[in-house]
C-alpha cells in the first residue's frame, strides 16, 4: 500500500496516536545508534558499579602502593603486576592497580555486549538495528571513550595522591618529568582498549561468564601459561602477548624485553581488532 | 504486508519451518495458528531477519526487512520471549530503541501512555509482571508507528481486562489500514480478533482462510433429526450433495443440508419432527482435529495411561 494513502487513512486515530513528528524522519544513523548505545549504557546500575569499581581499584591501590613505598622492602602493594617488580619507579606504583581494573573494565565491556544476549535485549536490538554492525561499532565507541578518559583521570589521581608519599625518595618524580603525563595517559588507553576487547569478547561468545573467563585466562593466565614455551619461542613471542605488549604501552622505562611504547599499543590494538573482526562476522553471520 | 515464499529453517536436521508460503494483507488481522512447536516464533524471527532463513524469503513492504531504512516504521514487533534487559526502566528501554531511529521522546511518552503504563514507566522491567511486560513489548512495537504489527502471543499473561484491550487495539489498527498479524495457539481466541487465518504444523502449512470460512466449514457436522418416519424423510431429502446416516430407528444425522431446509421439506410433506438439531463442531474442535497429527508433544489418552499405571 502506498504510504501516503495508509497516512491519511491512520489519521484521527485514539487506538495509535498519530505521533506529533513526522514518521517520514525516522531513520537508522550510525550517530543514533550511537545515542542509543549511550544511553542503554548509562541506564544500568551495573554500568556505574563496575566502572565505579574499577577507578576505585586504580586510584587506591596507587595510592597505598605510593605511600607504602620504601627502598628496602621492593613492591610491597599488592602481588607483582605488569611495571611493579624489581626496580620501581612513581609512575609503576601508582599503576599497580592497572593489574585489577583492567578486569574490571573488561567485565563492564562483555556485561554490555553478552548481557544483552542473556537477557534477551539483543533480539530488541537487532530488530532495532537490522545491519547489526552499527551495534557493536557503537558499543565499542561507547565503552573504549567512557573507560580511557575515567582510567586515565584515574591513573593521574593515583599519581598525585601518591606522591606525597614518595616526598624526599629517590625515585619520587613530578607530572612535569619526562614520560610521565605519557604513561599515565597510556594507562588510560590500555584500559580504553581492555573495555572494547571485553565487547568483542562479549559478542563474540554471547555469554558473560564464558567472556570472563576467556578475558581473564587470555590477559592474566596465558603469559604464565606461556613460560611452559621452549625459552628462545618464549623470549620471542612474549613481548607481543596481549596483557605484555599492553603493558609496554603504559611503562615509564622500556624493558629489554618488552616492546616499546608505540609498538605496544600498535601491538594490543592488533589483538583488539582482530577479537572485534571476530565479533563482527559472528554477529552477521550467526542467527540472533 | 509480509510475503512468505517457500520459507525454510532447518537445524540441522530438525525442519523447524518447511516450505511455508503466505501473504498478511494490509487493513486485515492474520491470526498465525498452530499448536506448540509448530514453528510460529522461528516464521516471526525470520521475518525481522533475527534468524536466517535455510530456503526460501520473506519481505516486509516488498524488501527484506534489513534493508529498510527505519525498520521499526515498516513492522513493530513483540516476540514472545521477553526482550528487555531486566536492569533498565520501561522508559530508558523505549528511549533506547527510539534513539536508533530518531523517534523523538514525545512518541515514547505517548506509546507509554496507550499502553497504560505511565505509572510504572520509572521502574526496572525486572519487577515489573508478566502482563505489565506484555503491554511494555505492545509498547515498543507501536513505537516506530509502523505499517505492520506483528505480536507474538499477545495475551499472554494478560488479564481479562488487558485481553479485551489488546482485541480492541488490534482492531482498531486493522481498521487504520495497518497489517496485524498475531501469533496464538488457541483457536477461539484467535477467532474473535482475526479476519484472516494461517495455520501451521509441524512448520508446515496446513491451512490459508478466512476466519469466516473456518467457521462454516467447523460448522459441518450435519443436522440431527428425530423423526416417526424416517424412511419417508429420507426419500424427501435424498440428492446428490446430501448424506444421511441414522444411529437409531427413528434418528438421522443429515449433512449437505441446514436445519431451516430440512424443517421446511417435512413441514411441506406434514413429516413431524421431533427434534432438530445442527451438530456444530466447535473452532476448538475443528482446529484439534486440523492439527492433530502434528502437535509435537501428544499426551496419551487418559483411558490408556490408567492401564498402564
Amino acid at each position: 500500500m502506498p504510504a501516503t494513502a495508509l497516512r491519511r487513512r491512520r489519521a484521527g486515530l485514539s487506538a495509535a496516536p498519530e505521533p506529533t513528528t513526522s514518521p517520514a524522519r525516522y531513520k537508522v544513523t550510525g550517530v543514533r545508534v550511537l545515542r542509543s548505545e549511550w544511553g542503554k549504557f548509562w541506564s544500568l546500575r551495573s554500568s556505574w558499579i563496575t566502572l565505579g569499581v574499577a577507578v576505585f581499584v586504580l586510584v587506591l591501590f596507587g595510592a597505598i602502593a605510593s605511600s607504602t613505598y620504601s627502598p628496602d622492602a621492593v613492591a610491597t602493594g599488592g602481588p607483582p603486576g605488569p611495571g611493579a617488580g624489581g626496580d620501581s619507579d612513581a609512575v609503576s606504583l601508582a599503576l599497580t592497580g592497572v593489574s585489577f581494573a583492567q578486569l574490571a573494565v573488561g567485565v563492564l565491556g562483555v556485561l554490555l555486549a553478552a548481557g544483552e544476549y542473556g537477557t534477551g535485549m539483543i533480539r530488541s536490538t537487532l530488530a532495532a538495528v537490522p545491519r547489526r554492525l552499527p551495534v557493536l561499532w557503537a558499543k565499542a565507541a561507547v565503552i573504549g571513550p567512557v573507560a580511557l578518559v575515567l582510567a586515565t583521570l584515574g591513573a593521574l589521581a593515583a599519581f598525585q595522591l601518591g606522591t606525597p608519599g614518595l616526598d624526599g625518595e629517590r625515585i619520587a618524580l613530578s607530572l612535569g618529568d619526562d614520560g610521565v603525563l605519557r604513561s599515565l595517559a597510556g594507562a588510560g588507553v590500555y584500559l580504553g582498549l581492555v573495555a572494547v576487547f571485553g565487547v568483542a569478547l562479549g559478542v563474540l561468545l554471547r555469554n558473560s561468564a564464558g567472556a570472563i573467563a576467556a578475558l581473564v585466562g587470555i590477559l592474566l593466565i596465558l603469559p604464565g601459561l606461556a613460560s611452559l614455551l621452549p625459552d628462545s619461542w618464549y623470549d620471542t613471542l612474549s613481548p607481543y602477548f596481549p596483557s605484555n605488549a599492553g603493558s609496554a604501552v603504559y611503562a615509564l622505562h622500556e624493558a629489554s624485553d618488552a616492546l616499546s611504547p608505540g609498538a605496544g599499543l600498535a601491538v594490543f590494538a592488533g589483538w583488539v581488532a582482530l577479537a572485534l573482526a571476530g565479533a563482527a562476522v559472528r554477529l552477521v553471520r550467526t542467527d540472533a | 504486508m509480509i510475503e512468505a515464499r517457500e520459507l525454510t529453517k532447518r537445524y540441522g536436521d530438525k525442519t523447524v519451518v518447511d516450505n511455508l508460503s503466505f501473504t498478511v494483507r494490509p487493513g486485515e488481522v492474520t491470526g498465525f495458528l498452530g499448536p506448540n512447536g509448530a514453528g510460529k516464533s522461528t516464521t516471526m524471527r525470520m521475518i525481522v531477519g533475527l534468524d536466517a532463513p535455510t530456503r526460501g524469503a520473506v519481505t516486509v513492504n516488498g524488501r527484506s526487512y534489513a534493508r529498510h531504512a527505519a525498520p521499526l516504521h515498516e513492522i513493530g514487533t513483540l516476540l514472545e520471549a521477553r526482550s528487555v534487559h531486566p536492569g533498565r526502566s520501561a522508559f530508558r528501554h523505549l528511549m533506547a530503541l527510539a534513539h536508533t531511529h530518531g523517534i523523538p521522546r514525545r512518541r515514547v511518552d505517548e506509546v507509554i501512555e496507550l499502553a497504560g503504563l505511565t505509572s510504572v514507566a520509572g521502574k526496572r522491567v525486572g519487577a515489573f509482571s508478566l502482563g505489565m511486560g506484555q503491554r511494555l513489548g505492545i509498547a515498543s512495537a507501536l513505537l516506530g508507528d509502523p505499517a505492520i504489527v506483528m505480536l507474538d502471543e499477545p495475551v499472554n499473561g494478560l488479564d481479562p481486562e488487558g485481553v479485551r484491550w489488546v482485541r480492541n487495539l488490534l482492531r482498531s489498527l486493522a481498521d487504520e489500514g495497518r497489517a496485524v498479524m498475531l501469533s496464538s495457539h488457541l483457536m477461539s481466541e484467535t477467532a474473535l480478533i482475526a479476519d484472516h487465518l494461517v495455520i501451521i504444523g509441524r512448520g508446515r502449512l496446513l491451512a490459508d482462510t478466512t476466519v469466516d470460512d473456518f467457521t462454516r466449514e467447523a460448522g459441518g457436522g450435519g443436522v440431527k433429526v428425530v423423526t416417526a418416519e424416517t424412511a419417508r424423510l429420507r426419500s424427501l431429502l435424498a440428492a446428490p450433495d446430501v448424506t444421511i446416516s441414522s444411529s437409531s430407528a427413528e434418528e438421522l444425522l443429515v449433512t449437505g443440508r441446514d436445519a431451516r431446509e430440512i424443517g421446511t421439506v417435512a413441514v411441506q410433506h406434514g413429516v413431524p419432527l421431533y427434534e432438530l438439531t445442527p451438530q456444530a463442531v466447535s473452532l476448538e474442535t475443528a482446529f484439534m482435529e486440523l492439527t492433530h497429527d502434528v502437535v509435537e508433544y501428544q499426551s496419551a489418552p487418559a483411558d490408556t495411561e490408567r492401564k498402564a499405571a
